[in-house]
């Protein structure tokens, strides 16, 4: 039974022109009138895709215009180089590239699981009263602007790793074979590994909310299949809801991850800009974004700029690659799965 | 107890054990920025917040010009994005689904998610203010717009294609047209996915300074002209908050206290109006 | 009527746009003088790299800097430039039991512990400037700025002028590659670290040295004497510089002579047109100008900032006659006595 106020799909129909109920030559001419509207909106979604192509396209053309002289200078060079003088003008984008996938690549691993474990949580076992208000709590971390997580970030974060994460790290791993050059160097609390903790903070709500999202859209028959066959809550979630679900949860994630190649505020505050390419993740370094964000508005000279709108481009192409391989990954999933 | 069944509940019980832990590690993070945000904002917290203009240091005031041209810009910003991106996210659920201008749209708006924002900002200033000639609310309402519109796209497309297609065959089968299947029927099944969107893109786009500093640039002054530089939020508590004068560094934390609980309040009233009655 | 309020449109449409130093002083001013002429003039701080550019595309009516252009700069893209205040570049330490004007560095100290050659406090090199004071022996951590800034540039200028080391290992600009160290945000993000670093070095301006109560040191200048800053020590800079002899004002007060001198200084400047696009809007920034070296000085004051000798005024005053004018040639504000 439809509850009450709620409308069907025939009401619908019905109510839009009664189509049924009037003589042919009315009803012809409804009908053209909703062939008109129809193919009006065809043609206005199907602009608005092309206006969407355009602007970003636009903008994509405009970096490859702004970052020429760069790469004309350099060449080929300049992605493999770690050198950043502004003085002799000498640039290349090691660092920040490396920067950029080392602090994304953490926050990932944090907020990658941690979200979907909320979403799980949110969906399925959190008591019916407290999923909503838990749910808007966890989306307010995307609501905090990027400068505030930054601000905080410089003065609160950054001084509680200085005085204890930090050195916890490095006493722990100090004399771990391979683990010990991923915490070496003194604690200064900047840094890439704080940065990609910031991160994290700020990309879990896009996996969180993006994964609770779908996750509710699953249709309750197949869950309770499930029950029914007598799984637990994490095998439900774990082989009926994920599968289901992993186009949109993969969305979420390519959403967070986009966030956190591209966050800019929030990193430069505490990144370190240092244009130097160090195993120790306790070290500072920079990002492409951060590395625009703090010189762009002081750097005079045209190569400088030249170079700064060059990272720009280049973070299209990491964007590119990252894309591409989950693409493969999802094309994989549904092969072995088809 | 059957051994197997013991050891699928423990591990059942391990995996509700560690969601609960990652509910309440998330949720400790909003405490603690929110904790820091009330202890440095609050008190700087007063009815001239909201109706002073900027002061220069030294001098009281309030924030009322950057918070007009805030809520002017991200409202435009919003106006313009959101139909955009709602409609070519449509046509590339409903109508294109397999067509090459979807995958290609989708790509490239995959990419422009993690566009660094002072670069749409670049973009924006070639377009827009380099041949006005002037800084302008416009121009920063526009690069705002082009902000939002990728995030609208990726979370309509997304929420469109999981509504089961058993609905929109049971509209055609009764004879209903394809946009009225979609604005009646498939927007209301993803409503909720869409508002998310929606509302992840304002709380992105209201924070946003890069964009805004070579677009709209900034305004000491009272200025409801869209054609001239336009004071915001964002801006000014960049500005204050790396200033060395404690008044302004004052007024900077409350200003993100301000935009931080305005974010809170549009989620919650948004989330209220949005969700469906059917809870889930 | 209706021409009046396009006037008084053009009367509000003045805007600037540049350099970060002086925005507080130019809000300050911009409030002040609001209240008394009911004209607003917004200013905004983008960098000084985005005030040229915006100069250069005629997005503002005037630009601003703390790097000067050269003469040759100026002359290719019909701009003139003057400065409106000075303000000086601290170095700030944190060693336990060290208060403000204790410890005093050279230049060529300084350069070395920047350059990552003198690695510690009890360096020979600093205990032979500091034979009073207790140093311990503990790693020096080198701060310095994150960010592109007028302030970095004045600094590395100085280390420049000082070290052929500095010179021709480094250099100067607003950012550079430095040898050791870590970046942090803003002068107050150098300020944090440095407050939060055992044993850390850096550099701010003026007033964040002031403000936040930070431990400065004392620099030996040119003349071999050693002085704390003071804004009577950046003014004895200014002094002895060579303003009128430089094209556009643009002398970069570092490494001054004279007894009183802070070798830090620095000036922030101000690029205009030499043809005003829309004149009505430069005779308005004129004014303001003109208006803020008469009373805007105390207000500078307040802020921790040093106003231009009276001297370089007048000449600044002289060159706006000479140089800036309308369409049809005429000077755009006349000399006021």
């Amino acid at each position: 039974m439809e509850p009450a106020g709620r409308r069907t799909v025939a009401d619908l129909a019905l109510q839009t022109d009664a189509i049924g109920t009037r003589p042919a030559a009315d009803r012809s001419r409804v009908l053209a009138k909703l062939k008109f509207s129809d193919l009006a909106f065809h043609g206005l979604t199907r602009a608005a895709a092309i206006l969407v192509l355009l602007l970003l396209s636009g903008v994509i053309i405009s970096l490859i215009i702004g970052s020429w002289p760069a790469l004309s200078k350099f060449g080929p060079g300049f992605l493999v180089s770690e050198r950043w003088n502004p003085v002799t003008e000498n640039f290349g984008a090691l660092a920040p590239i490396y920067g950029t996938l080392v602090t994304s690549f953490i926050a990932m691993l944090i907020a990658v699981p941690v979200g979907l474990m909320i979403a799980m949580f949110l969906t399925e076992l959190c008591p019916q009263f407290l999923r909503r208000p838990i749910g808007i709590a966890i989306e307010l971390l995307a609501g905090i602007p990027s400068i505030i997580y930054g601000i905080w970030g410089l003065f609160v974060f950054a001084p509680f790793l200085q005085d204890s994460l930090q050195p916890f790290l490095i006493s722990v791993f100090g004399n771990v074979p391979v683990l010990s050059a991923l915490f070496e160097g003194p604690p200064y609390g900047i840094g890439m590994l704080t940065a990609g903790l910031i991160l994290a903070i700020m990309v879990l709500p896009f996996v969180t909310s993006i994964s609770r999202d779908v996750f509710s859209a699953v249709p309750p028959v197949l869950k309770e299949a499930a029950y029914g066959l007598g799984c637990t809550t994490w095998e439900v979630a774990r082989h009926v809801v994920l599968p289901y679900t992993r186009v949109g949860v993969i969305g979420g994630i390519m959403l967070g991850l986009g966030r956190a190649l591209g966050e800019t505020m929030a990193v430069t505050f505490v990144i370190g800009n240092a244009h130097k390419v160090s195993a120790s993740i306790i070290a500072p370094g920079t990002t492409i974004s951060a590395t625009i964000a703090n010189e762009f508005t002081e750097a005079v000279g045209d190569i400088y700029t030249s170079s700064l709108i060059a990272l720009g481009l280049i973070l299209f192409v990491i964007t590119f690659i990252v894309l591409s391989f989950a693409r493969y990954l999802l094309l994989r999933i549904e092969r072995r799965i088809g | 107890m059957n051994p197997l069944f013991a050891g699928r509940r423990r591990k059942n019980l391990v995996a509700m054990g560690l969601s609960l832990t990652a509910t309440t590690f998330g949720l400790g993070w909003l405490v603690l920025i929110l904790g820091s945000l009330l202890w440095e904002g609050f008190s700087g917290l007063s009815l001239a917040v909201f109706t002073e203009m900027t002061p220069p240091p030294g001098s009281a005031g309030g924030l009322l010009n950057a918070i007009m041209g805030s809520l002017l810009m991200t409202g435009l910003a919003v106006l313009i994005g959101t139909p955009i991106g709602i409609l070519a996210g449509t046509y590339m659920a409903e109508y294109g689904r397999r067509s090459r201008l979807t995958s290609i749209v989708r790509f490239i708006n995959d990419i422009l998610l993690s566009a660094p924002s002072i670069v749409i900002g670049l973009f924006i200033y070639e377009v827009v203010v380099y041949p006005m000639g002037h800084f302008s609310g416009w121009a920063g309402a526009i690069a705002l717009a082009v902000i939002v519109i990728p995030v609208v796209v990726r979370t309509t497309e997304d929420m469109l294609t999981l509504v089961p297609d058993s609905l929109r065959e049971a509209a055609a089968s009764i004879g209903l047209p394809r946009s009225l299947m979609i604005t009646r029927i498939a927007y209301r099944a993803a409503q909720a996915g869409m508002v998310t969107g929606v509302l992840l893109a304002i709380a992105r786009i209201s924070g946003e300074t890069a964009p805004l500093l070579f677009t709209a640039l900034n305004n000491q002054f009272w200025s409801s002209n869209l054609n001239g530089p336009m004071s915001s939020l964002p801006v000014v508590i960049f500005q204050f908050a790396l200033s060395p004068y404690k008044d302004w560094q004052a007024l900077a934390w409350t200003g993100a206290l301000i935009i931080t609980f305005a974010v809170l309040a549009l989620s919650i009233t948004a989330r209220a109006l949005a969700t469906p009655r059917k809870s889930s | 009527m209706a021409a009046m309020s396009v006037v008084s449109a053009y009367a509000v449409d003045i805007s600037g746009a540049g350099a970060t130093f002086p925005y507080p002083i130019y809000a300050k001013w911009a409030d002040a003088y609001k209240k008394e002429s009911g004209n607003g003039l917004n200013y905004q701080s983008i960098g000084s790299g985005g005030g040229i550019k915006q100069i250069t595309a005629k997005t503002v009516t005037f630009g601003a800097s703390d790097m000067p252009l050269s003469g040759e700069q100026l002359n290719k893209d019909g701009l003139t430039q003057f400065p409106t205040v000075m303000g000086g570049v601290v170095p700030v330490i944190n060693i336990e039991g060290v208060k403000p004007d204790e410890v005093v560095l050279d230049g060529a100290t300084l350069a070395n512990i920047f350059l990552g050659t003198v690695k510690t406090w009890d360096d020979p090199a600093i205990k032979k400037l500091n034979a009073n004071v207790k140093l311990p022996s503990q790693p020096i951590v080198v701060v310095h700025r994150s960010d592109g800034s007028g302030t970095t540039f004045l600094y590395t200028d100085y280390l420049s002028k000082v070290s052929a080391d500095w010179k021709s290992k480094v250099g100067a600009n607003t950012a550079v590659e430095w040898p050791v160290g870590i970046g942090a945000k803003g002068n107050e993000g150098v300020a944090n670290n440095v407050s939060q670093t055992k044993g850390s070095i850096g550099y701010v301006e003026y007033a964040y040295a002031k403000q936040n109560k930070l431990t400065n040191t004392k620099l030996v200048n040119k003349d071999g004497k050693t002085v704390t800053p003071t804004a009577k020590s950046f003014m004895a800079a200014a002094a002895n510089a060579n303003w009128e002899a430089t094209p556009g004002f643009g002398v970069v007060l570092t490494d001054e002579p004279g007894a009183d001198s802070w070798p830090l200084a620095g000036a922030t400047f101000i690029l205009m047109h030499k043809q005003a696009q829309d004149a009505a809007a430069s005779k308005e920034a004129l004014k303001f100008f003109d208006w803020a070296y008469g009373k805007g000085d105390k207000m500078a004051e307040d802020l921790d900032y040093v106003p231009m000798p009276d001297k370089v005024v007048d000449a600044i005053k002289r060159s706006w006659a000479k140089e800036i004018k309308d369409k049809d040639g005429k000077p755009i504000l006349a000399l006021s006595n």
